[in-house]
């Protein structure tokens, strides 16, 4: 079983095999099942996340009212208008989006890791899809790619916002996003190490204070950024560019800088944007005074 | 290691928004029902700290109500929850309470019918897990990290027995055990945690061992 990226890696090359292969067969290891079985399993949350974004493309509302509509917004944007960041990027973002419109409007979605993370993983697989015109089977590979990351980061740090902030949670999701998509391009397992680990740099310190303690503003639109990110870190990947700092020692950093990020700041609904005189006024709007 | 496998990362499939609002207020409310046995006619639901003030937006109510209609946590029938409960003549009642309490994702369930009734104290703990901290004025210890069994039975020799016994002949290891009564030779609950997932049919022949009354499992 590996612990760090450092084995992932190792246990990659020494086999010459891809990341996602690794995390397989570990899987069917782990839970002594088949290779039919792990791929199945799989499959079926595939087609959850699938669905979510067809279902955000309809258009869908938040219980509340505070969030829905912007994946149309976006995709609509994009009909009719030359988007300034791009066509891949811009699609990525609106189905991440998307993904926690349905989230938030009580829909089905997968956690990867978490539900209010739940975006940046799919998001970025529907988007490149369309570029890299992947098969089924490496659709699935490339969750299990993302998974092998947020395995090490959910055994060495957290994945939730309310132990480590938001960068734990969509820091992790775009991280792991953005690893998957390298090996999806043909990239090495170092260079999915590497761009696992500019998008968590990027994302550190990322603190977790949704208003009146909902998974929605600014949920949804951290998403869009982690999806984003997960793109530019995996071109920089690509093109050669190396993390400086080790990936553990990213996830590492991001473990401490979690451990010192204050309650208030971590999935309480008390500090940051649920403070800002709009983001009290929401909550007692929603919930009454106190 | 704290997770062992890639569907803890990639899942699980689930209704949102909340893993810990509203996929572990379904866990609580489903262990309530299968510790009932049945669907309750009536339940009043105590909503403490985090879970009173925000449950109407993370739809804690319909999870915790989904829950005791025998919804899992990925069932689309959630968001209908309360009207599909009201169709069932089960009457509710949600109450926000504000007494103190440890943990802020706490609820306290009574359900019943005319025979009988149940009570339970449940947190959610995060990324769905939940904990059971209280049963029938029972006190219990589930840390929530691993599956569970919970049932009740007659204080009786050979009622553990029949039951690790069971457990063994399926290769179920036991991490942590307690047993608790309400006076010799009354009501008595077991807690057993186990290290993987018990299946229905083991479920089943666990009911029908000696002395069983009534059995749940919880899903960590």
């Amino acid at each position: 079983m590996f612990r760090t990226v450092a084995e992932l890696i190792d246990q990659a090359e020494q086999q010459n095999i891809p990341i996602s292969e690794v995390m397989i067969r570990q899987e069917m290891d782990v839970q002594n099942v088949t290779r039919e079985q792990v791929m199945t399993q799989m499959e079926k949350n595939l087609r959850v996340m699938e669905k979510a974004i067809e279902d955000s493309l309809q258009g869908v509302q938040s219980v509340t009212g505070l969030t829905g509509g912007d994946a149309v917004l976006v995709q609509n944007y994009m009909k009719d208008k030359t988007p300034l960041s791009g066509h891949l990027l811009l699609d990525a973002v609106s189905k991440a989006m998307g993904t926690n419109e349905v989230n938030a409007a009580m829909g089905k979605i997968c956690a990867t890791p978490t539900a209010g993370s739940a975006g940046c993983v799919p998001g970025v697989l529907f988007a490149v899809k369309e570029r890299l015109n992947p098969t089924r089977e490496q659709m699935i590979r490339f969750l299990f790619t993302a998974g092998a990351f947020g395995f090490v980061v959910a055994n060495n740090a957290f994945i939730s916002g309310a132990a480590g902030g938001c960068q734990a949670e969509v820091g992790s999701a775009g991280a792991m996003a953005s690893a998957a998509v390298v090996e999806m391009a043909g990239g090495t397992p170092e260079q999915c190490a590497d761009a696992f680990a500019i998008t968590l740099k990027n994302m550190l310190g990322l603190v977790c204070d949704p208003v009146a303690g909902l998974v929605e503003v600014p949920c949804v639109k951290r998403n869009a950024a982690g999806s984003a990110l997960a793109i530019v870190s995996a071109d920089l990947a690509l093109a050669g560019v190396k993390s400086r700092i080790p990936c553990d020692e990213v996830i590492g950093a991001m473990y401490r800088i979690g451990q010192t990020i204050p309650a208030s700041l971590r999935e309480t609904g008390e500090g940051g944007l649920a403070d800002t005189p709009t983001g009290r006024f929401l909550k007692e709007k929603l919930f009454g005074s106190k | 290691m704290k997770f062992n496998s890639v569907f803890d990362i990639i899942g699980p499939v689930m209704i949102g928004p909340s893993s810990s609002h509203t996929a572990g207020a379904v866990r609580i409310g489903l262990a309530a029902r299968n510790l009932f046995g049945r669907e309750p006619q009536w339940a009043k639901i105590h909503l403490y700290g985090s879970f009173a003030k925000t449950y109407r937006g993370h739809g804690t109510d319909l999870a915790l109500i989904g829950g005791l209609l025998g919804f899992d946590t990925d069932d689309e029938r959630l968001r209908e929850a309360l009207e599909i409960a009201k169709k069932r003549g089960i009457e509710i009642e949600f109450i926000e309470d504000s007494a103190r309490v440890n943990h802020p994702n706490t609820a306290r369930l009574i359900i019943g019918d005319d025979d009988e009734t149940l009570e339970l104290i449940g947190v959610s703990i995060g990324g769905g897990k939940v904990e059971i901290i209280e049963l029938n004025g029972f006190e219990l210890r589930l840390s929530g990290n691993h599956p569970a069994i919970l049932i009740m039975h007659n204080d009786r020799y050979g009622a553990i027995a029949s039951v690790t016994a069971i457990l063994a002949k399926h290769q179920i290891n036991i991490g942590h055990m307690e047993v608790n009564r309400k006076d010799i030779g009354k009501e008595a609950l077991m807690v057993i945690e186990v290290d993987e997932n018990v299946s229905d049919s083991i479920l089943k022949e666990l009911k029908e061992a000696d002395h069983i009354i009534q059995i749940a499992k919880i899903v960590s």
